[in-house]
């Protein structure tokens, strides 16, 4: 399959004119994933039987339909997705040992909404264990590797998801993203990722990390993509009481607007020490391509942004405390053999739980523990406020902030597995958007020594058209989006 | 910020997660480590600055009183590591004088 007919928009139309088959694309990705993923470990399961029943149904439906088009957006699409949320009947695991077997009995909100838009569900997707983590090596099955080089990591915790659509064995997929686990993968992949405003898509059936932060969002090799699958998945859910109440927009009509007027900032913190020179080097480059097709371009600051990752160390952390203290073998998922109810608790859950895990719940204990509340917690979350009046200021006098994704392209494997803190710093940069609830879209702008590095750009709460217009003008100035990795060349 | 075993003790005791001698002397280190980091929240301009505990202007969300159809029973208890007459069932809470 040529590069240029691998977006869904592509398959979509191509079905509808009757020059292919949901069958045939549904064939072509699985033999894709038998070629590719044993290397890549992207995907945790794939669900060979389902899809090949549905796409065969499509095949009917298309067929029935002759040239008058009015099946739904994605219908015979396939889409991977992350393994944090849940698909009835089927595996859910969020990566970790302690879910291993469960079967959820119901399905998440916006994989209802995927099938709804007729999409094809082909498999779930790697993660770090309880989407902790940025590298995707702390999932309980063993990293993924980045198709671009498999010695670096491809970024996390939506690791699988992003390698996936890189490699060319999905052109969408979804995500979730508490602190950049959309965006950072996307950038270490170098394919188009958004982390949607809080409450723009239903949380519900999304396995619970920080529930303040926690957003779904979708993953594609190019800006129309994204923005058309987002358009599948946002909506009020009154499953999700922090869902909004607000219309959804036809994204990919928005892009048609073309992207006048709209001004971007660059926040001075952003070029600071810790960012790679190649990085530094991208951004302006892509910066100079925002201004050359008439953007205003103008410097801004975020003051307090250096204080949003000890911050959001201490909230979600405090939030995964209270949330995992589900996992107690006592109604789905592994126990261990106990003769007392608790050390069955601390025996399930020892057992069950990975070294990021144990470390992040036994930090957020702390911080919410009696003595230290104050201290940490709340002090945490006054500097979260900060954050938030950070971006009001610079949003009234730009639409967009322009910064990268992480400081750095890809990392080796291993390179920063026993060091929690320099883990934890790749994601300086989207960490502030998560504290202060905004969208933030990651899209490739430039490489370096084979690497993808990854632009991001956050906007104004629930104002994600203005993030994909401004992203798709990029898009059609350069060609970035167009590169393939040599694995799905 | 310096924390002992005693306290990672105790912190474990109240996450219900049982640590070994190993994982005890690592996360006391690493512990340390991260929250010495947050202490540079300390240098900030905090007095009169409100908490956010969430982003969006929402307080209570209420529904219709309206009965609804909730997930199977049988479908969830099969997913339980063991049950008994409709209810999950867990290894014994107290000692009874009768055994």
């Amino acid at each position: 399959m040529p590069p240029a007919d691998d977006t869904a928009r592509a398959l979509r139309a191509a079905y509808a004119a009757g020059t292919r088959r949901p069958s045939e694309v549904i064939e072509d990705a699985l033999s894709r994933i038998v070629a590719r993923d044993g290397d890549l470990h992207a995907f945790l399961s794939v669900d060979e039987e389902r899809a090949r029943a549905e796409a065969a149904e499509w095949d009917e439906r298309y067929a029935r339909a002759s040239g008058t088009d009015d099946l739904p957006a994605l219908a015979g699409v396939p889409i991977a997705i992350k393994d944090n949320m849940c698909t009835r009947g089927v595996p859910t695991t969020a990566g970790s040992r302690i879910l291993d077997g469960w079967r959820p009995p119901y399905d998440a909100t916006v994989v209802t909404r995927l099938r709804q838009a007729g999409a094809i569900i082909l498999g779930k997707t790697n993660l770090d264990e309880f989407a902790m983590g940025s590298s995707t090596e702390n999932s309980a099955f063993g990293p993924t590797r980045n198709p671009w080089d498999r010695t670096r990591v491809p970024g996390g915790s939506s690791g699988g998801s992003a390698a996936a659509v890189a490699a060319g064995m999905v052109p969408l997929a979804l995500g979730s993203d508490t602190g950049g686990s959309i965006r950072l993968p996307a950038g270490f992949c170098g394919v188009v990722g958004l982390k949607p405003t809080y409450g723009r898509v239903s949380r519900y059936g999304l396995v619970a990390f920080a529930s303040s932060l926690d957003q779904i969002g979708p993953l594609a090799t190019d800006v129309a993509d994204c923005a058309l699958l987002l358009g599948a998945i946002a909506g009020h859910d009154p499953a999700d009481s922090t869902s909004a109440r607000i219309p959804v927009l036809d994204y990919v009509a928005a892009l048609q607007e073309g992207a006048r007027g709209i001004r971007i900032g660059v926040p001075e913190e952003a070029s600071g020490d810790g960012v790679d020179a190649a990085v530094a080097e991208a951004l302006r480059a892509a910066l100079d391509v925002f201004a050359a097709q008439g953007f205003p371009v103008e410097r801004i600051t975020l003051p307090t942004i250096e204080a949003a990752l000890p911050a959001y160390y201490l909230i979600a952390p405090a939030e995964a405390s209270s949330n995992l203290a589900r996992y107690d073998g006592v109604r789905y998922g592994v126990r261990a053999d106990a003769d007392d109810l608790y050390e069955m608790y601390t025996d399930t859950r020892r057992r069950g739980f990975g070294p990021e895990v144990k470390r992040r719940i036994m930090l957020g204990t702390y911080a919410l523990s009696a003595g230290y509340y104050e201290a940490y917690y709340l002090k945490a979350q006054n500097v979260r406020t900060l954050v938030a009046r950070d971006f009001e200021r610079a949003f009234e006098r730009v639409d967009v902030v322009a910064m990268p994704v992480a400081p750095t392209p890809a990392f080796a494997l291993g390179e920063k597995a026993d060091d929690p803190l320099r883990m934890y710093l790749s994601d300086i940069f989207t960490i502030p958007v998560n504290l202060a609830g905004l969208p933030g879209l990651a899209l490739p702008c430039g490489f370096d020594r084979g690497l993808p590095i990854g632009m991001q750009l956050v906007g104004r709460p629930f104002e994600e058209a203005t993030l994909l217009r401004a992203a798709h003008a990029y898009e059609r100035a350069t060609a970035w989006h167009r590169r393939r990795p040599p694995v799905a060349a | 910020m310096a924390i002992d075993r005693a306290t990672v003790e105790h912190i474990a005791r109240l996450a219900r997660l049982a640590l070994n001698y190993e994982e005890r002397e690592r996360l006391a280190e690493q512990l340390a480590r991260i929250l010495e980091h947050a202490s540079v929240l300390d240098a900030l301009p905090l007095e009169g600055v409100p908490p956010t505990s969430h982003v969006i202007p929402i307080t209570n969300v209420l529904r219709d009183d309206v009965v609804q159809p909730s997930l199977s029973r049988e479908e969830i208890l099969a997913q339980a590591p063991s049950h008994e007459a409709g209810f999950f069932s867990v290894p014994r809470v107290l000692e009874t004088a009768a055994e």
